[in-house]
């Protein structure tokens, strides 16, 4: 069990301030490299934006939806057995569009299929759209965008270019204006063997990471809120935190990049050049959620686990972010999600703008709420008529609330576009021993992204520590 | 450390991260990740292994220097000759 904060020590190797999949992951690598590591969360509960929260006997998770085959390995290398056994696929995507209506197992072959049966594109284009994705990396040259990508292989096609990119869009929060490889490099991890999920939740992945980092000798503590970030003579001396001085030689941030650099650290730690660099920085948009529980003895039929639904006449990236769009993912927790707790629950999630909601006065807020919640079970019932009367819990989230629950630079749940990740990774250059990790560049994000750079990240802290 | 020795202990942190790997039909002049299931992720881990194992810093502009098992013995016999 996390401690408070009282019991921290007053001097570790490493401190971590977060404790979302890239924070967990981080704490997790170094204290495997045999660093004394104190791990700090706000919250009272760990995981940062892989979260779950309970209402009226239901269990809604909030970013579980569905990750890529990477995670198990990458669950095997750095977590353990019991975590990488419990990942499990989800066979069925649905997407349901005024363009096409179709289901997926969403990897390759069934791709490959569906592109030249249903969609009519010679096998030979589709053997070199899938070398062109597969072969990109995140340093490769990043004038091409997504459009253009599309446009090259598929011109004209509308169609095809909407079963490419929704999935991505809701996947990183990615436009069609982004750089190509952000698409290119999570499409191509999900065409690896499809999507899959946690089985048990999202409660009993971060249950099982805690006991980990517990059995490895990380210091937990949560509701542990830290004030701001000590730089002294360009170099991390500790935190600031409920009071406490904590030092430590090197401190690793798993706050949003901005937040780091302009509240945890501050502007004065850091050059002009810098700054520029930093201010520059284009935080990715957030998102709406309808969290949607249905009564104990409701049953459902099994009409898929993801859809993507949308009755905007075309795929089009801005209408995905409108306030009052169109189109949304419906994640189906069935009672296998979690075996043993009997519950169906949906939840629906849209992209959309900080702003949008942020402007907008308490009425006119509450308003658009509901109307959200109105909206979604408009379209929920056309894949599941009388839901209504199946529902015994409603609720919905907006950009604010992911504000609130996480702090992030405007609500932001997929952290910030491509820009972000050189700074995020050339930090320490510009402050010894100040690190960051969380979700930059797109690449980085998701479930798979944010723990693949909390080991990306590790290494540069465990490289520093050991170099003092 | 001899060049077997090094080539021994590359092999050993490579059983780690990828148990199934199949050393039989290796060969060392040709990239790693063109035989064995290797992705970039797997090369950190080498990287970080050995800086736990023997404290040895490789920088991050000598990560291709890992590329095959004979680039490997090259790049690391002078570092862990005194090993």
């Amino acid at each position: 069990m996390p401690f408070s904060l009282d019991k921290a020590a007053d001097c570790y190797d490493v401190i971590v301030i977060g404790s979302g999949l890239g924070g967990l992951t981080t704490a997790k690598r170094l204290s495997y490299c045999g660093h004394k590591v104190l791990l700090l969360e706000f919250h009272h509960q760990l995981g940062g934006l892989a979260t779950w929260f309970k209402r009226k006997g239901h269990i809604f998770d909030v970013s579980l939806h569905g990750f890529p085959y990477g995670m198990v390995k990458t669950c095997k290398k750095y977590w353990t057995k019991e975590i990488t056994q419990s990942i499990v696929q989800l066979k069925n995507i649905v997407f349901d569009n005024p363009q096409f209506s179709l289901k997926t197992s969403f990897d390759r072959l069934d791709f490959t299929a569906l592109l030249n049966q249903k969609f009519r594109i010679p096998q030979t284009t589709i053997d070199r759209f899938f070398a062109t994705v597969a072969g990109m990396n995140f340093y490769d040259d990043q004038t091409m965008t997504t459009r253009e990508l599309f446009e090259e292989f598929f011109p004209g096609r509308s169609d095809v270019h909407r079963l490419l990119m929704e999935p991505i869009t809701y996947a990183n929060g990615s436009t069609l204006d982004d750089p190509a490889i952000t698409y290119g490099i999570v499409f191509s991890n999900f065409m690896n063997k499809g999507v899959f999920t946690f089985e048990g939740g999202t409660d009993k992945l971060i249950g099982l990471m805690t006991e980990d980092l517990e059995r490895n000798g990380v210091t937990i503590c949560t509701n542990a809120k830290v004030d701001r970030i000590i730089v002294e003579k360009g170099k991390v001396r500790g935190v600031e935190v409920g009071g406490r001085t904590i030092t430590a030689p090197a401190v690793v941030s798993n706050s949003g990049i901005t937040n780091t650099i302009q509240d945890l650290a501050g502007r004065d730690a850091f050059s002009t050049d810098f700054l520029a660099k930093a201010d520059a920085i284009r935080v990715n948009n957030s998102s709406c959620q309808v969290y949607i529980g249905l009564k104990p003895e409701a049953a459902i039929e099994d009409k898929g686990d993801l859809l993507f639904t949308s009755t905007a006449p075309i795929f089009d990236s801005s209408e995905l972010l409108d306030l009052h769009t169109r189109s949304k993912t419906f994640s189906i927790y069935y009672p296998k999600t979690r075996p043993g707790h009997d519950r169906h629950t949906i939840v629906a999630s849209m992209n959309s703008r900080f702003d949008d909601w942020s402007t907008l006065t308490p009425e006119a807020y509450d308003t658009e709420k509901q109307a959200l919640i109105e909206r979604t079970l408009v379209d929920l019932n056309r894949y599941f008529p009388d839901i209504e009367e199946k529902i015994d819990w409603l609720e919905a989230a907006t950009p604010k609330t992911f504000n609130r629950y996480t702090l992030h630079t405007r609500g932001t749940s997929f952290g910030t576009k491509f820009e972000g990740l050189a700074v995020s990774r050339s930090i320490f250059k510009e402050v010894g021993g100040l690190f960051h990790v969380g979700s930059v560049g797109i690449i980085m994000s998701g479930w798979l992204g944010a723990i693949n750079y909390g080991v990306i990240i590790a290494n540069d802290v465990d490289g520093y520590v050991r170099s003092l | 450390m001899t060049r077997d020795e090094i080539k021994d202990l590359i092999l050993e942190i490579i059983k780690d991260i990828d148990e199934d790997a199949d050393f039989d039909t290796l060969q060392s002049d040709l990239p790693l990740r063109d035989q064995l299931d290797l992705d970039s992720m797997d090369f950190l881990d080498i990287v970080m292994e050995l800086r736990k194992r023997h404290k040895l810093q490789i920088p991050e502009a000598d990560y291709p220097q890992l590329a095959s098992l004979t680039s490997c013995v090259n790049y690391l016999e002078p570092l862990l000759k005194n090993i």
